[in-house]
């Protein structure tokens, strides 16, 4: 037994070290994203095509994209490729970023139940059919994390005459979690979710909910893609993270972008210059 | 309802199939919270063992304090390990984040004061009944703890498993600290968070079903261990 625990401590411990090298063996990148493009199964189709041409295996954290900048700043990644145009020029600006590129966009569309309680189902502006919602009794249920998704919707609400903090944890539910969970929640309680069109179309815990209000420009969502400063970060691995940008925003990776969909459905356009 | 149903059939198949993404999950699992138990049971049980056998002033803190940390949160834990391993943490130039040893690490600060604060209470009842013994026998300190986690063995088992059980369903931990990166860091209670947050939530509670069965199998194994053991011991 003494011999037993002897030889089960050394396992542990050799498992323990073994585990750390692992990660260097190969030519690897992290990249810091959001949930959106992940839930949506945009990587599992892109990165195994980049690994074919260029043998860099791609690690993706999704996170918000408030996390994923914040993890950015503090090094940990190599490339970031987030939705929220000013926070990630701000990036840039600090010089934690190389350069921004424009990489593609969707749409974010207002969700909610079938009944639609506010009224507002086929409105095509959506400060308009926030402002109804808000005055209509029925529920709405926010991110409130910080994601590039809650930036653009506290920006949608600031254009309005409505402050939702003054209705927080009544009709306005902040769930503090990612676009999938918010879901959840709001289909949970009949709440309208603002959600990116790419995670709703993937999402399959949908009930009776159905896209209410879509078609505002003010709804357009744009995806950056920049590689981490390599003269911040020394640990950054320049030479396959510049290669990774370079190939999203080269002809064959906005080829690949605008090729995926699912349910026959395309849920990114590129759109790099 | 109808989810339950659907999960049980799924979980049943990806079984069956043998799987290969659940198979790795599955045994990064393993690998990474039955690595964070034995560290942690060599840390913890010599300093429980030492601590039940020793009178020191203070002693009452220690032992609240002990009792205290078994309810640490997971994600609180990986808060504070990420900010350590992170490349402007101080120990950043390990380049340890996002890999199967930062969540070992995570998971062993996790269990540690369980099996510390178990095995001390474990011990000093033991030791209770020895004591007049190891002062006749005049055997020296740590004689004493390694004699006494000797004898205690089959309850220090119990003690090892519930900081495993503790360990391989936390999320919070491994969340932050491995990143849920895919065929990397991906084990199971974060694939089942996303799952969920996929809103697949048939296929989140068969990947549910299958980790209980797994705890289960592990603790069914220790058991027979256990009972083979004993009949040995007392033959």
């Amino acid at each position: 037994m003494t011999f037993n625990l002897r030889f089960g401590v050394t396992t542990a411990l050799a498992l323990a070290l073994s585990a750390g090298l692992v990660s260097a063996q190969d030519k690897s990148i992290i990249v810091q994203s959001t949930t959106s493009t992940a839930n949506s199964g945009l990587y599992d189709y892109l990165l195994p095509i980049f690994a074919e041409q260029t043998g860099i295996q791609v690690n993706v954290v999704a996170v918000g994209t408030g996390q994923a900048i914040k993890n950015a700043r503090n090094c940990d990644g190599d490339v970031l490729l987030v939705h929220a145009k000013p926070a990630e020029e701000q990036f840039v600006a600090d010089g934690m970023g190389v350069e921004r590129f424009d990489l593609m966009y969707n749409d974010f569309v207002i969700v909610g139940p079938n009944e639609d309680p506010a009224g507002v189902a086929g409105m095509t502006d959506a400060q308009d059919s926030l402002e109804k919602i808000a005055g209509s009794g029925a529920l709405f249920a926010s991110r409130g994390d910080d994601s590039g998704t809650h930036k653009k919707e506290m920006l949608l609400w600031a254009d309005t005459d409505v402050n939702p903090a003054d209705g927080s944890g009544e009709w306005y539910r902040e769930t503090g979690s990612g676009m999938g969970a918010t879901l959840n929640a709001g289909v949970g309680m009949d709440a309208y979710v603002m959600t990116d069109r790419a995670t709703w179309i993937s999402f399959e815990n949908k009930g009776d909910f159905e896209i209410q209000v879509e078609g505002d420009e003010d709804l357009f969502n744009q995806y950056g893609v920049i590689l981490v400063n390599p003269e911040k970060c020394e640990n950054v691995d320049a030479e396959s993270g510049q290669a990774f940008v370079d190939w999203l925003i080269s002809d064959a990776g906005q080829q690949a972008i605008g090729d995926y969909k699912l349910n026959g459905q395309q849920l990114f356009f590129p759109n790099a210059e | 309802m109808q989810d339950f149903g659907e999960a049980f059939g799924l979980a049943l198949s990806l079984v069956a199939s043998g799987d290969a993404d659940l198979v790795e999950i599955v045994a990064l699992s393993l690998r990474v919270s039955l690595s964070a138990t034995g560290l942690a049971c060599l840390i913890g049980l010599p300093v429980g063992a030492l601590v039940a056998i020793t009178r020191f002033p203070g002693r009452n803190a220690v032992l609240i304090l002990f009792n205290a940390l078994m309810g640490l949160p997971p994600v609180v834990v990986g808060l504070l390990v990420y900010l350590h391993l992170s490349r402007a943490g101080p120990l950043g130039f390990l380049g340890l984040l996002y890999t199967p040893t930062a969540m070992i690490i995570a998971q062993t600060i996790l269990i540690t004061p369980i099996v510390m604060a178990l095995s001390r209470q474990v011990i000093e009842d033991l030791h209770a009944e020895y004591a007049d013994q190891f002062r006749s026998l005049v055997l020296s300190r740590w004689q004493q703890v390694s004699a006494l986690i000797w004898d205690a063995r089959f309850s220090l088992l119990t003690v090892g498993l519930a900081g495993f059980g503790r360990a391989v369903a936390e999320v919070g931990a491994v969340m932050i600290v491995g990143g849920n990166i895919d065929h990397l860091t991906r084990v199971m209670t974060t694939a089942i968070a996303l799952e969920t947050s996929k809103g697949d939530l048939a296929l989140a509670l068969a990947l549910g079903l299958v980790l209980m069965v797994i705890a289960l199998g592990v603790n069914a194994l220790v058991q027979s261990l256990r009972m083979t053991a004993v009949r040995h011991a007392y033959a």
